[in-house]
């Protein structure tokens, strides 16, 4: 008797991703879908979409969705979560989203506590807009409009974004996680999962960083850039829990 | 005997799960060219495949789903 | 029984009667006295108040809670409002219904507490990026400033909107008795509702966006099928003109109480002067302008800015009779000596000498440039 060992998460929709081949979006979406459909919330979830690369997010998670303004995804979680406080609320968000122009919003979103989970997915790089700088954008890297490399001089160092979060005192839990090879995305799963469980138990905001790749932006094939995630990425933006006062799930 | 089955539509040749394949049984299928214009990942030889799924859990774009047999 | 209220507080109050159970807002003056309002009562009422942290958070809290099907409500004053256009465009783009209020003061830039009416062309056009509008409520009293609250949200929920209204701080700052009545509110469904039931009906999208051409245009001639649906159902004004007239003053909000004592005062002189009053100054009631009475030879728009709604009023008239224009700027508000001497100028009479505030000599403006 055949047993399925994997197919295509029913937490994701028929529609054909927009990615580029090989981008990590796809991947961290999987694990997203797949975390609702096992906590069994995929239909009480709500998506919420960013600017950027993820944009049309809401037409591949496979449960109620809205696109957000650039940046603005955790105020408009704040506004549904306060309304529909038993729901499962989501935002999905890049670095040029969260950690520029959203960085007010993030902010707060965690200094009020609010009850909901953050997916930030973190690949150093503005995709949509054409491969330019973001604040998580590594020293030396090239980018559009980094195109000698990014100095410190005039660019400072890249911005640390769950070690910041980690200090915000409502924050429950903050994890940094990659998807590069299987045992990372299996990590990432169990840590998605984990802020997702907080979530439906009540215990505040939790947000876990992806440290992600984009292939087209970074000049690589796919499988150099997940390589580039594990030998550039990880050695700046290092791996682990920062903050976990949620008690592990049960 | 496992299987290993593609949604050749959705594939984009990216390779990733071609390079991750403990056994490397993957490789693009150059006789093809799916509506996106990307020759779509095969199995070449099934025999090796322990189902381990790696591949299927790697695809960014849930192309692959792979049964025990 | 009425109740003595400033119009803050009668905004606050009939929002919370009118069922709005979300509020975001963030400190401005000369506003402040809402989100206060607010964050007294709304908790106890069973709903939200967030103080969040900017403008630009504030309204987007708003698309949230509206997306989610609540009635909601937030309030500034002109910078702050400033600050929204991007969330107003955003509902107004995902059709989203929900009710915003500007208090405004004077401008540009931090310009100053005092009252002012500088912010009609970012409330009657639009404000933010792309083709909209939003309809918007002019009150020129505290019970206007309640009454026009609820029909604010059956507007928004009947015509999945933003809706405006848009007082100065003069209004939101003036306390006057208020009849509280609770008006009943038009019930919608709200079947679009992001509110994460999909176990109960296919699955919800709400977006504003598309990468196809002729699917966004397609969404935008749907939306301005519901404005011309607005402009046709929707259009408030109050007028005092009559045959006999030979001014029609063109004045609204709390200033338009000041041309009604101008007009008084010419009376007595034997000048008959009547008042046009937009309470919606989007849509705009342009048909009053073709249908008045044949005595009128002259219109007088008198605003508390440089000229703003007189382009609406141009555009109405076009060009059937002359239109002058009356305003101060930067907080100063008209004196209705002021007003009542623009129509003695106009119809050649004699001028009656003022103790001009601020300023000795009035420029003379045409209104705009």
């Amino acid at each position: 008797m055949a047993k399925m060992v994997y197919e295509k998460s029913r937490g994701l929709t028929n529609t054909p991703l927009t990615y580029c081949p090989g981008c990590s979006h796809g991947t961290v979406h999987k694990l997203i879908a797949e975390s609702l459909v096992e906590l069994d919330v995929l239909e009480k979830s709500i998506a919420i979409a960013p600017v950027g690369c993820s944009v049309l997010a809401y037409e591949f998670f496979n449960c109620d969705a809205i696109q957000a303004a650039h940046g603005r995804a955790p105020a408009v979680a704040t506004g549904i979560k306060r309304v529909e406080p038993n729901k499962i609320v989501f935002t999905y968000q890049g670095d040029g989203d969260l950690a520029s122009i959203g960085t007010a919003e993030i902010i707060h979103a965690a200094h009020r506590g609010e009850n909901f989970t953050v997916i930030f997915v973190n690949n150093a790089i503005y995709g949509m807009t054409g491969g330019q700088m973001a604040p998580t954008t590594l020293i030396n890297q090239k980018t559009s409009t980094s195109p000698y490399g990014r100095q410190e001089a005039t660019t400072g160092k890249p911005l640390l974004v769950s070690e910041m979060m980690a200090q915000i005192p409502s924050a429950t839990y903050i994890e940094r996680v990659s998807i590069h090879d299987i045992a990372h995305i299996n990590k990432a799963k169990r840590a998605i999962k984990k802020a997702f469980e907080y979530q439906i138990k009540g215990k505040g905001f939790n947000m876990i960083e992806i440290i992600a790749d984009c292939p087209v932006g970074w000049n690589m094939t796919p499988t150099q850039a997940r390589q580039n995630i594990a030998d550039a990425m990880i050695p700046y933006f290092p791996l682990g829990v920062y903050k976990d006062e949620g008690g592990g799930p049960q | 005997m496992n299987k290993v089955i593609f949604d050749e539509a959705a594939c984009k040749g990216c390779r990733l799960c071609i390079d991750v394949c403990p056994k490397k049984i993957l490789a693009l299928d150059t006789a093809k060219v799916n509506h996106k214009g990307y020759n779509p990942v095969t199995c070449i030889d099934m025999g090796p495949c322990t189902a381990c799924a790696i591949c299927a859990r790697v695809c960014p774009d849930s192309v692959i789903s792979v049964e025990r047999g | 029984m009425k109740v003595l209220m400033k119009g803050n507080e009668a905004l606050s109050e009939a929002a919370i009667q009118a069922g709005c159970t979300t509020f975001f807002g963030y400190p401005i003056t000369p506003q402040n006295e809402i989100p206060e309002y607010m964050s007294a009562k709304m908790e106890p009422a069973g709903g939200v108040f967030i103080q969040a942290e900017s403008e630009v958070a504030a309204i987007n809290m708003v698309y949230g809670a509206a997306a989610a099907g609540a009635r909601t409500m937030t309030t500034s004053s002109s910078p702050g409002m400033a600050l929204k256009q991007e969330g107003i465009s955003y509902l107004a783009g995902a059709n989203l219904p929900c009710v915003i209020v500007n208090v405004a003061r004077c401008g540009p830039g931090l310009g100053g507490i005092l009252p002012a009416q500088s912010d009609y062309f970012q409330t009657t056009r639009g404000g933010g990026n792309g083709d909209y509008y939003t309809p918007v409520y002019a009150p020129s009293t505290v019970q206007e400033c309640w009454d026009y609250v609820f029909k604010s949200f059956d507007i928004a929920d009947k015509y999945r909107t933003p809706v405006m209204i848009l007082i100065d701080g003069m209004l939101g700052q003036m306390m006057e008795p208020v009849e509280t009545t609770v008006y009943p509110r038009l019930n919608v469904e709200k079947p679009w509702a992001i509110n994460g039931n999909a176990d109960k009906r296919p699955r919800n999208m709400l977006t504003s966006l598309s990468l196809y051409g002729e699917v966004l245009e397609a969404m935008n001639i749907e939306r301005f099928k519901v404005y011309e649906e607005i402009v046709k159902n929707e259009v408030m004004v109050e007028s005092t003109v009559k045959e006999g007239d030979t001014v029609a003053i063109v004045s609204y909000g709390a200033p338009s109480r000041i041309a009604v004592n101008a007009i008084d005062e010419l009376k007595e002189e034997g000048i008959n002067v009547g008042l046009i009053r937009p309470i919606t100054l989007w849509p705009y009631p342009a048909d009053i302008f073709q249908s008045l009475p044949k005595s009128v030879a002259h219109i007088l728009v008198a605003e508390l800015s440089m000229g703003q709604m007189v382009e609406d009023v141009r555009l109405a008239v076009n060009g059937k009779l002359p239109v002058h224009f009356y305003g101060r700027t930067g907080g100063v508000v008209f004196e209705p000596v002021e007003i009542a001497n623009k129509v003695r100028e106009i119809l050649g009479k004699v001028i009656k000498p003022i103790e001009a505030k601020g300023i000795t000599e009035v420029y003379n403006l045409r209104g705009g440039v």
